[in-house]
């Protein structure tokens, strides 16, 4: 139909990587042979052609201006030869060739209230979601919890003093965008109260059978309310899990009464040592509350405090936890175990205590 | 001081403190920015009221894509006139995310003119995102992408932006060339990417080793790990130089191994490979003394997703070790047959994981045409619900054979 669709350009796919690797990194691709840590937040690694790499590693809000976007590259140009990176942890990286660069980038990213870290036994960037900001099915702000959570525990990204490594992150919602399902501690915003139906738009704006279909626990069922098609929901069947809402919005689960988040522990991805593990429930929930949530920055800075103090060297939250055992755990942490802490969905006796192998 | 349309003590308070703060990006965007000024006010009115305000995304895009941009409004589009439209576009971003401060620079300068100012770098899936533009600026903003380079990433039920991690680039430990096999899927599966066909979503990441620092094994429908097959490379001469720095490997190397394989004598390490798991604990401790072995390649595993809709779901072994060069014919081939099935089988909504689930794993290997193997089970099933396929009747020509054997 559009005329000037001729020459419009798709699928052309992202830049190809090789235009943006630094020079030093295209000799030696694939020709690493180790690497070391230096101090927080910078390593170098060395190739077999003798080559050092330097890399010095900077916290990111995630969320960020053009204009600060535009700073890191002036950064990059000043010191990097105008090569830089991000992290799956969105962290950004500087890539130095030259060592004696190290310490004034370092000074200046401070300068700039950057905190440089987040390299070995250290607590790096919370990977989160869009919560609040700019998300329609948010159980809570992402961006807000992060940065009280961070600013209180700040140091642990800029010193290497943990035991092992300690990967936190957020999702506002169990839609679980920044799946948060194996991280050492996770925060996950939840919904408590089931949909509010809004039956005099719902078959104009939903499918009914999409509707009742999206239900994991087949609680949604069709109906008729004053003479229009609807859907009513079984409340002591949900779970709240907002799938409904997800593909209808007249099913609204936010709610500021009952929203809040919850607080998981001890999943990891890597497979060093423990296979790969999902967080268990520690804490079923913390009310919202903006905009400091002071009891969720109490309740992970204490998690993390009994782990760096209990825990082996290297033991990440979830080794150490299936160390002591999970009586001790709670018995540890103070909180209390609660009828909530016990699966009931699918396949929930194999998390059931099937032995006597009980620590006393 | 830039906000001027109202004040905001709830977020102001979150402007200090040690770690870089969003709420200083918002004000910074929002010195130029109206959508910016007006994002920080009703972020504040959600921090007030405990709510968030945006409604549920509308179908926008741009000409013959249908992912890569994500309707978005707001509910108070009266008191916020802003970001009364306030759309996500999705950008795929380079391999492994390197860039370099030309494009970067290229990137900003297209959402100062046409967006928010505001961006994720970067969003949970990989791609570089644009938070906050309307409708009519969606395809000048497509149009100066591409002119730059750039191309929209996925959304909705398509092949989602692949992801990688540093690899070879920068890690002495990739099995595999990450940022090549990313860039080559990437590339390979455009109209999968930019056109959703499928029953829901579907995302690949491709990890260099075990770490798995892209979360593959959680976040991925396919994750491609790599690994090895032959013996760990050890350097005993830099084993020692460890254990003389005061390293005592006995204890944080030998003990912390999973397979309890390995044993240091003062001198030599010895490594039992048949029993290795291929963890990288001990190669993590000692970067300088253990390698992976020469013969690399990876792990191909399938189905890991979040909790909605089924549950949430960790990726389990589909092949246990693939040759990973280009031009991948053989991931390929595999793919398209677990695609077919899926997109020919699978419930709408329902992720591969969820369908593999549904359908039973041996099930979907035979349709995929790949022999079961140990490798893919923690242990064989432990009950007697067996679906046999075939049983004897009288006279039939086999009957009794297993008796006679």
């Amino acid at each position: 139909m559009s005329q000037d669709a001729k020459k419009r350009v798709t699928d052309i796919g992202p830049p190809h990587y090789e235009k943006f690797l630094p020079e030093m990194v295209k000799k030696n691709y694939g020709k690493w042979l180790y690497h070391e840590i230096l101090k927080p937040g910078v390593m170098v690694h060395v190739a077999e052609s003798g080559d050092k790499l330097f890399t010095v590693r900077t916290g990111n809000p995630r969320l960020v201006s053009i204009h600060t976007i535009r700073d890191m590259c002036t950064l990059a140009d000043k010191y990097s030869n105008g090569n830089l990176r991000f992290t799956s942890r969105n962290n950004i990286e500087f890539l130095l060739t030259d060592e004696a660069n190290i310490d004034p980038l370092i000074a200046d990213l401070k300068a700039m209230g950057f905190p440089v870290g987040g390299i070995g036994n250290a607590i790096s960037n919370i990977v989160h979601t869009q919560g609040w900001v700019h998300c329609h099915s948010a159980a809570t702000d992402a961006s807000g919890i992060v940065k009280n959570v961070m600013d209180a525990l700040c140091d642990k990204f800029e010193s290497m003093s943990l035991p092992g490594k300690l990967r936190i992150a957020l999702a506002c919602c169990l839609n679980m965008c920044g799946a948060v399902h194996c991280s050492d501690i996770a925060i996950l915003g939840v919904h408590r109260r089931p949909p509010r139906i809004n039956h005099g738009i719902l078959s104009n704006i939903c499918e009914i059978p999409s509707v009742v279909a999206s239900c994991p626990t087949a609680a949604i069922r069709p109906t008729t309310v004053n003479g229009k098609q609807s859907v009513e929901v079984n409340e002591d069947q949900c779970m709240f899990c907002a799938n409904c809402f997800t593909v209808c919005p007249a099913m609204t689960l936010s709610d500021p009464l009952n929203d809040g988040v919850s607080i998981w522990v001890g999943g990891k991805v890597s497979n060093a040592r423990h296979e790969p593990m999902f967080s268990k429930l520690a804490v079923p929930f913390i009310p919202n509350n903006p905009p400091y949530w002071p009891e969720v920055v109490e309740t992970v800075s204490k998690l993390v405090e009994l782990w760096a103090a209990n825990a082996h060297k290297y033991e990440r939250m979830g080794e150490w936890i299936e160390r002591i055992g999970w009586p001790r755990f709670f018995e540890l942490t103070g909180i209390e175990f609660q009828k909530e802490h016990i699966d009931d969905f699918k396949h929930a006796g194999l998390s059931f205590k099937r032995s006597a192998h009980l620590r006393f | 001081m830039s906000n001027t349309s109202g004040k905001t003590p709830k977020l102001d308070k979150l402007d200090k403190g040690p770690w870089p703060s969003f709420v200083k990006e918002i004000k910074r965007a929002a010195e130029k920015s109206p959508m910016s000024k007006d994002l920080l006010g009703q972020l504040e009115l959600s921090y007030e009221e405990k709510i968030g305000h945006w409604k549920h995304g509308g179908i926008v895009g741009v000409f013959g894509y249908g992912g890569g941009v994500i309707g978005r409004y707001s509910d108070v589009p009266d008191k916020f006139p802003n970001v009364a439209h306030f759309h996500t576009m999705r950008v795929n971003m380079p391999s492994a995310w390197f860039y370099s401060t030309e494009a970067l620079r290229k990137l900003c300068d297209i959402w100062e003119k046409h967006g928010s100012g505001l961006l994720n770098m970067h969003g949970s899936t990989g791609d570089i995102i644009f938070l906050g533009t309307v409708t009519d600026k969606l395809e000048p903003i497509f149009a100066e992408l591409t002119e730059a380079g750039f191309d929209l990433g996925g959304s909705g039920s398509d092949v989602r932006t692949p992801s990688c991690c540093v690899g070879p680039a920068r890690c002495e430990w990739a099995c595999y060339d990450t940022l090549n096999l990313c860039y080559d899927l990437t590339m390979h599966y455009q109209d999968e990417l930019h056109r959703p066909a499928f029953p829901y979503k579907f995302k690949f990441k491709c990890a260099g080793c075990p770490n798995d620092c892209v979360a593959s094994v959680a976040r991925a429908d396919m994750s491609i790990i790599g690994t090895w097959k032959d013996g760990i490379q050890i350097d005993n001469g830099a084993v020692k130089e460890y254990a003389d720095k005061g390293m005592n490997i006995q204890k944080d190397v030998c003990g912390n191994c999973p397979a309890k394989c390995m044993e240091w004598d003062g001198s030599t390490m010895a490594i039992d490979n048949s029993l290795c798991r291929r963890c990288m604990h001990c190669i993590n401790v000692m970067p300088k003394a253990l390698r992976p072995g020469k013969e690399r390649g990876a792990c191909i595993m399938i189905g890991s997703k979040a909790p909605i809709v089924e549950g949430a779901l960790l990726s389990s072994v589909l092949v246990p070790f693939m040759k990973m060069e280009p031009p991948y014919e053989e991931l390929k081939d595999l793919v398209e047959k677990m695609h077919d099935i899926w997109c020919e089988e699978g419930k709408n909504r329902e992720r591969i994981g969820e369908f593999i689930q549904r359908v039973g794993l041996g099930n979907f290997l035979e349709a995929i045409e790949v022999e079961p193997s140990p490798y893919m089970v923690e242990h064989p099933r432990d009950n007697p619900y067996v679906f046999y396929e075939e049983y004897f009747e009288e006279g039939d020509e086999d009957e009794g054979e297993e008796e006679d054997e």
